[in-house]
């Protein structure tokens, strides 16, 4: 729906090659198929790089990939929404912004606040932390969506306006004081140690993954046959099904692969009475938490996006605004939600990128705006709106952090990393933009 | 004398739609000066005039695109209320616009059902049944349109346009307005639609017909009401008046002995 399909043949489609008609009947899109190959690249590079130059691969271990995982989840959970101001014609330069306002005044009110009342390390401190966060990120995002909607600022304006307001706004919160340590359950939603969810968590998660995937096909199968659509070919599901899987099985296992560090299996053995065997004691990380809520976030976006009503009326105002109006879309009312989800999305990633930190700091979330949008456009939303998927951007997430973090791992200089950085969106657009017209 | 009998029974009807008075400006230019016209319920009314005469902005404030600058609408002889297109869409009121209005991005299914989704009972989209509604409704009016995956920009003019005619009919219109509905049609789908029009007429739907086609106008249209800059030159049964006298009208704003003249007819 959203996306040029591939799979119905016109009038004209006679001949096609194997790997044409496989595609066609799996449904997979070649676009994402390129980044993916994209991504196998960049992790290839870093890898030989590392072994020719260093010495050795640091970028395809447990550890490395467990850490990508961890820092792609801000950036990603906000680019999911990026993906939909972007579709509808809009941009939203203030995200990073936000975030650091939103994160300065959840420190405060969990270091400041909150003791006050509840006694420090009450447990429901992180609860309404959060919940005070998302809050928060959501007025803003609203407040910059009705300046937009309803006084017909554009967007472009409303957010860069944002981005000085809120960043000069985080610094006055607590007059440019770094709030340290946060609340010690609010920290592990940062990731770390404690805050993954182990062997055997990690094993059910997948486990559930599996079995989502495996429903979700047969439900769409079970809907069309209703009205008796053509139908994919049973091997074409079987494949899907597999690779999803394969997929599932294959990150759960690198997860479950990257074990506690030493002292810090040493301190919680000395904790709980363990005594730690010869060889040294294994106890996995498994899946972190930030990983796990950006996971939700891509679901649960992508559900929003393709099976409801408000996605519905999102890609119809990207495609005709005009339209979308005439066929009684409230579409100042959208605009406004679409800004709103948008800063609730920043209040998510704001609590991951605090709690990562383990602590707030005014300078939280800086250029972070850029790594969301570049995410959302390598991803393959188109800036001219009406396109775009919440997975494409998610996995442009992945490729922009495997790009920065691989080259802090390799070593180089802060200056090269933004030239590259920069280099790369604008030569992954040009590259869209080559294949866009290849489909037409 | 016939005619004039008819004219006395018409009036006793209450109107399906009356439009008085209507106004808008943008900027300086008067794009519908003081126009008034009506539509009776299983009446065809077809509207004439030159490009830029103002046609499609007066149906536009119909159909809730444009706010008016004055003038009263009334439904069913009460004052409606229509300040945006879900207002007009409440009284029934359906619209072929003559740009489309179509979301290119989207399959036609979609498009059909833009803003009245169907949906499962769990609150989400039903694309399947929107589809296989799409696909019966499509069959009446485009028998060899097939490309329901794809997204409408990737359809012919014709195609889009039958889309667009078969959003107006899928809700049980009341009162339909059809904006060039046949300009990039071929001639099998124009004479298709002009079955459809009959039809609808018969169910006691009132339509308003834009076109340019003066033929087409008078085979299918019980009066025809002629605007020029913005005013209406005035309105005829087309059987009382012919089509150059209506030509007439359109061009030189002459109003014919069987026409009641309106505000912009040419003072002789
Ligand atoms: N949105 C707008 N802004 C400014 N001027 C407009 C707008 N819409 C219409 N006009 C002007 O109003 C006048 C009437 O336009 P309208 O589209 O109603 O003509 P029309 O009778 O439908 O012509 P056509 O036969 O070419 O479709 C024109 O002079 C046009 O330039
Ligand atoms: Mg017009």
């Amino acid at each position: 729906m959203n996306q040029i399909s591939q799979t119905s043949a016109g009038p004209g489609l006679v001949e096609e090659g194997a790997v044409r008609r496989f595609l066609r009947a799996t449904e997979i899109d070649t676009r994402m198929l390129g980044m993916f190959g994209a991504l196998i690249l960049i992790w290839m590079g870093f890898q030989i790089y590392g072994i020719v130059y260093n010495g050795n691969g640091a970028f395809l271990t447990y550890r490395n990939l467990w850490n990508l995982s961890v820092q792609t989840s801000s950036i990603a959970v906000m680019a999911t929404g990026m993906v939909l101001i972007i579709v509808t014609r809009h941009i939203d330069l203030s995200v990073g912004s936000v975030l650091g306002i939103t994160a300065m005044l959840m420190g405060v009110f969990q270091v400041w606040v909150l003791p006050q009342y509840l006694g420090l390390g009450h447990p429901m401190i992180w609860v309404l932390t959060v919940l005070f966060g998302l809050a928060v990120g959501t007025l803003i995002g609203a407040f910059h969506g009705v300046l937009i909607a309803y006084l017909q600022i554009p967007s472009f304006i409303v957010t860069l306006g944002g981005l000085l307001v809120w960043r000069g706004a985080a610094w006055w919160v607590a007059r440019g004081e770094t709030i340290s340590p946060v609340d010690a359950n609010f920290a592990l939603i940062g990731g770390g140690p404690y805050g993954s969810i182990g062997y055997w968590g990690t094993w059910f998660v997948a486990l559930l993954g599996c079995v989502a995937v495996v429903l979700m096909l047969a439900s769409g199968r079970r809907q069309r046959a209703r009205f008796g659509f053509p139908l994919r070919p049973v091997w074409a599901e079987v494949f899907l099904a597999a690779i999803s899987a394969a997929l599932i099985v294959g990150a759960a296992f690198i997860a479950n692969e990257y074990f506690w560090p030493v002292g810090i299996v040493k301190q919680y053995a000395a904790a709980n009475n363990i005594t730690i065997p010869e060889g040294g004691l294994n106890i996995s990380h498994g899946f972190a938490i930030p990983v796990l809520i950006a996971a939700f976030v891509c679901i649960a976006m992508t559900f929003l996006a393709t099976r409801t009503r408000f996605g519905r009326y999102v890609f119809a105002i990207g495609g005709n605004p005009e339209a979308a109006e005439l066929a009684g879309i409230n579409t100042k009312r959208m605009t406004m939600l679409i800004f709103a989800l948008m800063g609730f999305l920043v209040g998510i990633s704001a609590t991951i990128s605090s709690a990562r930190l383990n602590s707030a700091t005014n300078a939280l979330g800086q250029f972070d705006e850029l790594y969301v949008i570049a995410a959302t456009v390598i991803g393959g939303t188109s800036l001219a709106g009406g396109m775009g998927t919440i997975y494409g951007a998610m996995l442009g997430a992945v490729v922009m952090q495997s790009l920065q973090s691989g080259m802090v791992l390799v070593g180089f200089d802060s200056a090269v990393q933004q030239m590259v950085v920069g280099g790369v969106l604008v030569v992954a657009v040009w590259l869209d933009t080559i294949y866009q017209r290849r489909v037409k | 004398m016939n005619a004039t009998a008819e004219n006395i029974q018409t009036e006793t009807r209450t109107p399906l739609v009356e439009m008085r008075d209507i106004s808008i400006a943008f900027g300086g230019i008067k794009a519908v000066d003081h126009a008034s016209v009506s539509l009776y319920p299983g009446e065809v009314v077809g509207l004439l005039g030159h490009n830029g005469a103002g046609k499609s902005t007066l149906i536009k404030i119909l159909s809730g695109a444009y706010p008016r600058d004055g003038g009263s609408i009334m439904i069913n002889g009460e004052e409606a209320n229509i300040n945006n297109p879900r207002d007009a869409k409440s009284y029934g009121i359906e619209t072929i616009y003559q740009t489309l209005a179509l979301a290119d991005n989207v399959d036609a299914a979609a498009n059909l059902f833009l803003g009245r989704e169907l949906l499962t009972p769990w609150g989400t989209l039903d694309d399947a049944a929107m589809e296989a509604a799409a696909r019966k409704v499509m069959g009446r009016l485009n028998p060899n349109f097939r490309r329901f995956k794809e997204p409408v920009k990737a359809l012919s003019g014709g195609q889009r346009q039958s889309v667009a005619i078969a959003r107006a009919i899928l809700f049980n219109a009341r009162i339909l307005i059809m904006d060039e509905p046949t300009a990039a049609l071929g001639p099998q789908e124009t004479a298709q639609v002009g079955e459809l029009i009959k039809e609808l007429k018969k169910d006691g739907i009132g339509i308003f017909l834009i076109s340019h086609d003066i033929h087409d106008v008078f085979d299918l249209a019980d009066r025809v009401t002629v605007m020029k800059n913005g005013q209406v030159v005035g309105s005829a049964r087309t059987t009382d008046v012919t089509k150059d006298e209506v030509l007439g009208m359109i061009i030189l704003g002459k109003c014919p002995p069987g026409a009641v003249p309106g505000p912009g007819a040419a003072r002789l």
